[in-house]
């Protein structure tokens, strides 16, 4: 695992954001050979979508060639809701970009049968010859998605039925009114993002702290989904200040001694325009 | 990109770097047209995967829906009023011409005339949509070949068929409700508040109202709105037979008091043409017309509105301000431009009546009376703004949404929302006129 520990919320997003850029860019995707993005959504990410947007308007980036999955999506909100994970990705990603509308996939909460639209999204991933770089988050509770805490660390894209602590979480989306917080989520399982060649993990906030900790001080634990990636070989938990208040000195201590190294990867960034 | 046509193989413009008018705001988003309508793009995104064939940059400009002027005489030489042979041809001039204002839907109008002028002028012309050869003439919404939704207040349906649906109060049935497009201002007006217009042709309503009025003007089918005078006796069966067919009743050129007012509102009367001028002044004890503003008789869910004519002469900036402060909804902009309008300084006729410019004053001749504006549509928003102190977003609703409101054609137009027609004027900072647009075609850029 890399620990990489920005002083606050926009050092961390940039960092992020940049990691992102650099891998696409070298990685070069073309026509005959796409880079797959397993993508967040959440408040969290929104500073790292920002910084992508930028980067896309210089003409550093490009996502012409770059195919995404997003992680979940609510069962039964209507797709034009603005709370919707569909919402939330065209307006805060996609409409400000060049990705093509048919490699933008997100899973339909709305699907007549739910298990059939899981089974289909995980068959679209091997498609693509599955994913390159899944940047994910982590809730209050350590999940990664919505795979509460009690999910299999061996699960598939299913549907999901939220946890309190998740509706709770969400409530300030939908008014502070628990009653309008959808209860059912459709999601990739953990088994899903650990397929992936690498996971990079965005946490900021001193609320996420706690879940950090068990995350990555203590055992891989199914009531703290996240620690799964303990077992990933190539992990990234990118994090401000405030997110490491529940971790051990000496852990945060190692973690940024190792700054210069982490930041090898980021420095220089790389632009298709010097390609 | 492979094509991305699934539901229609109609070429989609998106415009960019613009700053749109939408939910009564200015917002940095841009603006997508398919087929002549503003089209959703997250819907196009995910249900069709579709993206845009086209860009146009804006260059930061602001887009506002086309404006519509609902009083306009004529302009450029052309007086509507005038029963000429090839008024057609005249409307189509103007209508042309106008677009350079921002203008993409218009009720062409006429000041009081005798019979013949009406029975003449009214059938040579066929309400129509606008387009590359000029601004709509506000009337049939839908189109004569095509079934579309009609968007009248079903309130003022009269169409024979009932209605199949209803959302949000708006009509949805196919009844091929004539909106007519003329703005007849006469002659069932005070001779007390004539104006500018010919005492000889002023008229009283005779016993048979509606019947009365046919003979007078012809025919309604094309017919937007109709100015009178409530005060004159046998007014309310007209007003209530008149809003019932649809057509927007309007109080002007009148010395009706607040409650003779108030009572054609309650007939139907919606309007109020050209506040403050060729009515009786505000009085404390007798508001009259101006007191419609802030009425507390008007029945429930209905708005009266008000044109102002913003050209820094028909109305005192103060008289402008008090008006839009107490009543902003309302306000409607008009230029009441008349066939001078366009032209360099000197006498040319209006209706039966022969005027004059003065720099920026029009005068009946040999008077000092005012027969009507040359402002342009353009300058009356960025005058309007200038006075009132108001936001952007205000001065360019008061061209655009309130009318179409006022129409009842709201938000077919007037409007940004998806499906809106897509009849745009592109504005600088300053609320100059850079480009207009009908049907998400460009009809007009400055410089061309």
């Amino acid at each position: 695992m890399r620990l990489v520990i920005l002083d606050d919320y926009d050092l961390a997003s940039e960092w992020a954001a940049k990691y992102i850029r650099n891998r696409i860019v070298q990685f070069k995707p073309s026509a005959d050979r796409f880079f797959t993005l397993g993508l967040p959504t959440g408040s969290t990410p929104y500073g790292c979508y920002q910084k992508l947007i930028e980067y896309y308007r210089h003409g550093d980036i490009s996502f012409k060639y770059v195919k995404t999955f997003n992680m979940d999506e609510y069962v039964g909100l209507p797709r034009a809701h603005p709370e919707s994970y569909h919402s939330y990705m065209w307006n805060n990603f996609f409409k400000h970009i060049d990705i093509d509308p048919a490699n933008a996939h997100i899973l339909d909460g709305n699907a007549q049968n739910l298990e059939e639209e899981c089974q289909a999204y995980e068959q679209k991933i091997a498609e693509a010859g599955g994913i390159e770089l899944f940047v994910g988050g982590i809730g209050p509770d350590g999940h990664i998605a919505f795979n509460e805490p009690g999910s299999s660390l061996v699960s598939r894209t299913r549907v999901k039925t939220l946890a309190k602590d998740t509706i709770v979480a969400n409530a300030r989306f939908f008014g502070n009114d628990l009653s309008k917080v959808p209860t059912m989520a459709l999601t990739v399982g953990v088994g899903t993002v650990m397929d992936a060649k690498e996971v990079m993990i965005l946490i900021t906030g001193a609320h996420k702290a706690f879940a950090l900790y068990k995350a990555i001080e203590e055992g891989v634990n199914h009531m703290w989904t996240v620690s799964a990636f303990q077992q990933h070989p190539r992990t990234i938990f990118v994090c401000d200040e405030d997110a490491t208040l529940e971790l051990r000195v000496k852990t945060v201590k190692y973690f940024k001694g190792l700054m210069h190294v982490h930041n090898k990867l980021v420095d220089p960034v790389l632009s298709i325009k010097d390609q | 990109m492979p094509s991305n046509k699934s539901v229609s193989d109609a070429p989609i413009t998106q415009f960019i770097n613009c700053r749109i008018l939408r939910d009564n705001e200015l917002q940095r988003e841009d603006l997508w047209v398919r087929e002549g309508r503003i089209l959703d793009p997250e819907k196009l995104f995910f249900d069709e995967q579709g993206y845009a064939d086209k860009r146009v940059d804006c260059g930061g400009s602001i887009i506002a829906p086309g404006f519509i002027d609902v009083q306009i005489n004529g302009g450029y030489g052309i007086d509507f009023s005038q029963a000429s042979e090839d008024v057609s041809d005249g409307v189509s001039f103007v209508a042309k011409k106008i677009l350079e204002h921002g203008v993409t839907s218009f009720c062409p109008t006429l000041v009081t005339s005798p019979p013949e002028v009406y029975h003449k002028v009214l059938p040579q012309v066929k309400v129509h949509d606008g387009g590359p050869h000029g601004a709509g003439v506000l009337g049939e919404v839908l189109q004569m070949l095509l079934l579309q939704t009609c968007l009248r207040k079903r309130s003022r349906c009269s169409g024979t068929r009932a209605p199949t649906a209803a959302e949000n109060g708006v009509c949805f049935t196919s009844c091929k409700l004539p909106c007519a497009g003329f703005h007849l201002e006469g002659p069932f007006i005070s001779a007390e508040k004539k104006g500018a217009h010919p005492e000889k042709y002023l008229r009283t309503f005779k016993s048979g109202g509606l019947e009365h009025l046919m003979e007078v003007y012809g025919s309604l089918d094309d017919v937007a709105i109709v100015t009178l005078a409530p005060e004159l006796p046998g007014s309310q069966s007209v007003v209530r037979e008149l809003s019932q067919r649809g057509i927007t009743v309007s109080l002007g050129h009148s010395a009706a008091d607040l409650s003779q007012a108030e009572e054609a509102v309650q007939q139907g009367a919606s309007f109020i043409t050209h506040l403050f001028n060729a009515m009786l002044p505000f009085h404390h004890r007798d508001p009259g017309i101006v007191g419609l503003l802030t009425s507390d008789r008007i029945p429930a869910g209905r708005v009266v509105y008000y044109g102002m004519i913003a050209d820094g002469i028909h109305t005192n900036p103060a008289a402008l301000r008090i008006a839009h402060r107490a009543h902003p909804s309302g306000l409607v902009l008009v230029t009441d431009a008349i066939t001078a309008m366009g032209l360099p300084p000197g006498r040319h006729t209006l209706g039966q009546q022969v005027i004059e410019i003065q720099g920026l004053h029009a005068y009946v001749a040999g008077t000092k009376t005012l027969s009507g504006s040359i402002a342009t549509m353009d300058m009356c928003v960025r005058h309007f703004k200038q006075v009132s102190g108001c936001s952007v977003q205000e001065a360019l609703e008061a061209a655009s949404l309130h009318p179409a409101q006022l129409l009842g054609i709201s938000p077919k137009k007037g409007k940004l929302d998806y499906g809106s027609d897509a009849d745009l004027v592109l504005l600088d900072e300053g609320l100059n006129v850079k480009a207009t647009y009908i049907s998400g075609e460009e009809v007009w850029r400055k410089g061309q």
